[in-house]
């Protein structure tokens, strides 16, 4: 198998543990973790698929990324000042769990 | 009690039952991809040498793509605008940093910014540029915060307001300047290509590091006398 491929399912693999963490736990600083890890996963696809190249990797994958990266932590940082508004105005940082109530 | 923990297994077993398929049906189609495959490489390497720069990356970040990296800008900076807006935060506890973290970030700050400076400059021709530099910048930002810095309260008006904002309208002022000039809208002309990418990066450089150490920050810093109380560098709480 291609070394890309290899690194392009170990991104499906980092996304599908991202939902499933995003879905299981509810601290709200796990989900925003969670939603990060997805977001690595989409990253790791997006590089290791831009390596299918006879000779220097695909450029333009890599500025989208970069461009990503960026995005993805101010989009972070905004989550975590909603969450810590939230904690403040209601003393709760955990989503209420139906499933063991 | 036996039965609620009975659906919460439950329950996750059926979650990790539709995971996989969602996985399987990902990889599937991951794998199902040519496996080979340029993309658009052989169109940037042909139009390299139009771009102004000589690295790929950078070629796609500020001139073929320059859009992208306009809006992601502007993306930035709202994202800021949404922490502010969400109001003051009550004051977190901090605690004096240890004499050893104070004086090592005090000799690592400028390496810092030396860096962040070879980082931009590199960028022409090497991986790097105006993103790179700017995280490398904002790390050297939310080291001096951890160690209790706090930029002093004339810093914090106007000036720290104009720095935000000046990657994003250095950017907008070239995009327009060149349509001014008779060109298309962010189409660069090579004589002046390399010069106003790197004026970009350079604004684009500052505004980001700033912007996302003033995302660490949190709140809108208190610009009036009555509330800044911790100002200057080394004062501590």
């Amino acid at each position: 198998m291609n070394i890309a491929f290899f690194y392009a399912l170990t991104g499906v693999g980092l996304f599908t543990l991202g939902v499933y963490a995003l879905i299981v736990y509810t601290h709200l600083l796990r989900k925003i973790l969670a939603i990060n890890v997805m977001g690595s996963g989409v990253f790791l696809v997006l590089v290791a698929l831009a390596a299918r190249t006879q000779n220097a990797p695909d450029p333009v994958p890599h500025a989208m990324v970069i461009t990503g990266i960026v995005v993805a932590i101010s989009a972070t940082a905004l989550a975590l000042a909603l969450m810590l508004r939230l904690r403040d105005a209601s003393n709760h940082i955990e989503l209420p769990d139906e499933s063991v109530e | 009690m036996t039965k609620h923990i009975n659906k919460q297994i439950l329950f996750r077993l059926l979650l990790v039952l539709l995971l996989s398929v969602l996985a399987v049906g990902l990889g599937y189609s991951v794998l199902s991809l040519p496996l080979e495959a340029s993309g658009l490489s052989a169109r940037v390497t042909e139009n390299l040498d139009a771009s102004g720069v000589s690295h790929p990356v950078t070629a796609v970040l500020l001139n073929f793509r320059a859009y992208d990296t306009l809006l992601e800008m502007a993306v930035l900076l709202l994202a800021l605008l949404g922490v502010w807006s969400l109001g003051d935060m009550h004051e977190h506890r901090e605690s004096a940093p240890g004499v050893v973290l104070d004086m090592l970030s005090r000799l690592l700050i400028p390496l810092f910014v030396l860096v962040a400076g070879y980082l931009l400059w590199i960028g022409a021709n090497a991986p790097g540029g105006a993103f790179q530099a700017g995280s490398v910048l904002a790390a050297a930002g939310v080291l001096m915060l951890l160690t209790g810095w706090r930029p002093s309260v004339w810093f914090m008006g106007l000036p720290l307001r104009i720095t935000l904002v000046f990657g994003l309208v250095a950017f907008v002022t070239a995009a327009v300047m060149v349509q001014l000039a008779g060109w298309r809208m962010l189409e660069f002309p090579l004589s002046v290509a390399g010069a106003l990418i790197l004026l970009i990066e350079a604004a684009a450089t500052l505004s980001i590091g700033i912007t996302l150490a003033a995302l660490f920050l949190g709140s809108r810093p208190p610009t009036d006398q009555a509330t800044g109380k911790r100002t200057g560098p080394g004062a501590k709480k």
